[in-house]
């Protein structure tokens, strides 16, 4: 991929900041989504409180599907394709997806080799419990990265964990000394010259949104005040009671996210939270899925 | 001089930086106490038009801000922000502040695969980079308009007073003109 190709798919995850990106299944849940001020969707055939109910595999969604909701929406829209499976990459890029998440709600169709992502004009955000697996990701070619937060449980904590790990490590590599980075670049498994980047940065060289389990605004302004760029809500919203009004909430937390006062008022009869599963109930753990 | 950044969405923290760096003061606009300072000068960055339009209005700072570009508060207007400014939208009922006289097109170069990178003359000062992200550009501009730059017979930059709107994105480019322009203006 060219360079400056790779810094315009950079660029375009910096305009999505302060955002929310909102899974949808339908048109019609898109438009719901725009209209709640969602600044992306993720077009999905079934949301992962669905997918983990339903067992079995789960592939990329019908492009005919994926089509409809560019139709329906003016806002950026993003796929799912699954781990390592980049003919199914190759399908989202000929429908001009404006961004492809190689992720692990999917089932992987590869248990060693993630996507070849600097072969792709489209952009792709990926999945990262920390800093080693972020910046193997980035060196892929991944111009956007998001915690692996356990998709459709609405339950939050590994989000945070993923997040606190993430700022625990780049702090780490920012004290270290210059002759350091070396033997942390090798212990990282990634390239000396991204260890290099977060030592002078005190960052990921790319955007870095929090994914997974968010069900209310309080969880989406946690996830801001812990250091996330904006915040990604699967099941949390259209598996909920009043999915409207719930969006619209966790739309505005994220941009006010330190107002405690208006938190509480955007937390008030919101109807129906997601049903949510505790991280021990559930059988399958997909953060452990690409690593 | 103190510049308010509008920041309910978007690549704010870009022009934050790029103005600091220039020397002005930056403030930081959620919510309509954040409108209790004097302001020299607003920024309005790019994001997406859609939530920033629905959050300025809920979160009641549009009629004070559409106030202020009215009385005369300089103000640049960035990619999202030129949509926000504009009069009227070619291809979307909305209308936001409408204080610029010209016609928008969103996503005028289509999705992220026609977004792009160039370097263009620009009025007043040469040739500038620009970063274009899923950008509109003008389609027809109003009387008393300047037009500063153009892409491929497209406008892309104009000038109506002290409002700039440009279609792509100064705040992410090292060059520092076009916010010198902006901060002479203020």
């Amino acid at each position: 991929m060219e360079t400056k190709r790779y810094e315009l798919n950079k660029q375009l995850a910096q305009m999505l900041k302060g955002g929310v990106i909102m899974d949808v299944t339908t048109p019609e849940q898109a438009k719901i989504a725009e209209e709640a001020g969602a600044c992306a969707v993720m077009a999905l055939e079934r949301i992962p409180a669905d997918i983990r109910a339903a067992g079995g595999v789960s592939r990329m969604s019908d492009p005919k599907m994926i089509t409809g909701i560019q139709e329906a929406v003016s806002i950026p829209v993003m796929a799912k394709c699954r781990i390592g499976h980049f003919v199914e990459a190759q399908i989202l890029e000929a429908v001009e997806i404006d961004y492809i998440d190689e992720s692990e709600v999917l089932s992987p169709a590869d248990d060693v080799y993630h996507i070849d992502k600097q072969k792709f004009k489209v952009p792709f955000v990926c999945g990262a419990k920390d800093l080693g697996e972020a910046l193997r990701r980035i060196n892929e070619g991944a111009s956007m990265i998001r915690t692996k937060g356990e998709p459709g449980t609405g339950d939050v904590v590994q989000a945070v964990r993923h997040m606190r790990m993430m700022n625990g490590e780049i702090a780490k590599v920012v004290s270290m000394r210059e002759d350091e980075l070396f033997e942390e670049a090798k212990n990282l498994r990634v390239p000396y010259e991204l260890i290099a980047y977060v030592h002078q940065n005190g960052r990921l060289p790319v955007v870095n949104f929090a994914a997974g389990g968010v069900a209310t605004p309080a969880d989406a302004a946690l996830m801001m005040q812990l250091g996330a760029e904006g915040v990604f809500v699967g099941s949390g919203i259209f598996k909920s009671g009043d999915p409207k009004k719930r969006a619209a909430a966790i739309v505005k937390a994220v941009t006010n996210y330190q107002d405690s006062k208006l938190l509480a008022e955007l937390s008030e009869d919101l109807g129906e939270a997601m049903v949510g599963i505790n991280e021990q109930e559930i059988q399958l753990l997909m953060a452990e899925r690409g690593k | 001089m103190r510049i308010g950044i509008l920041a309910v969405q978007g690549a704010f923290i870009e022009h934050r930086k790029k103005l600091e760096s220039l020397g002005a003061e930056c403030v930081e606009l959620r919510k309509k106490s954040d409108l209790e300072h004097h302001l020299d000068g607003l920024v309005l960055p790019g994001g997406e038009s859609t939530v920033q339009g629905m959050l300025l209005r809920e979160l009641d700072i549009f009629q004070p801000l559409k106030q202020m570009i009215e009385q005369g508060t300089p103000v640049l207007a960035t990619c999202a922000g030129l949509i926000l400014i504009a009069k009227r939208l070619a291809n979307d009922p909305h209308i936001y502040f409408g204080t610029l006289p010209v016609t928008v097109r969103r996503n005028a170069y289509g999705r992220q695969l026609g977004s792009f990178h160039t370097v263009q003359e620009m009025k007043h000062i040469g040739s500038v980079p620009m970063t274009f992200i899923r950008a509109p550009y003008i389609e027809e501009t109003g009387e008393g308009v300047e037009i500063l730059a153009e892409h491929e017979g497209k406008i892309v930059a104009v000038r109506y007073g002290v409002q700039f709107g440009l279609a792509f994105h100064p705040e992410l480019d090292k060059d520092n003109r076009i916010h010198e322009l902006f901060l002479n203006a203020c």
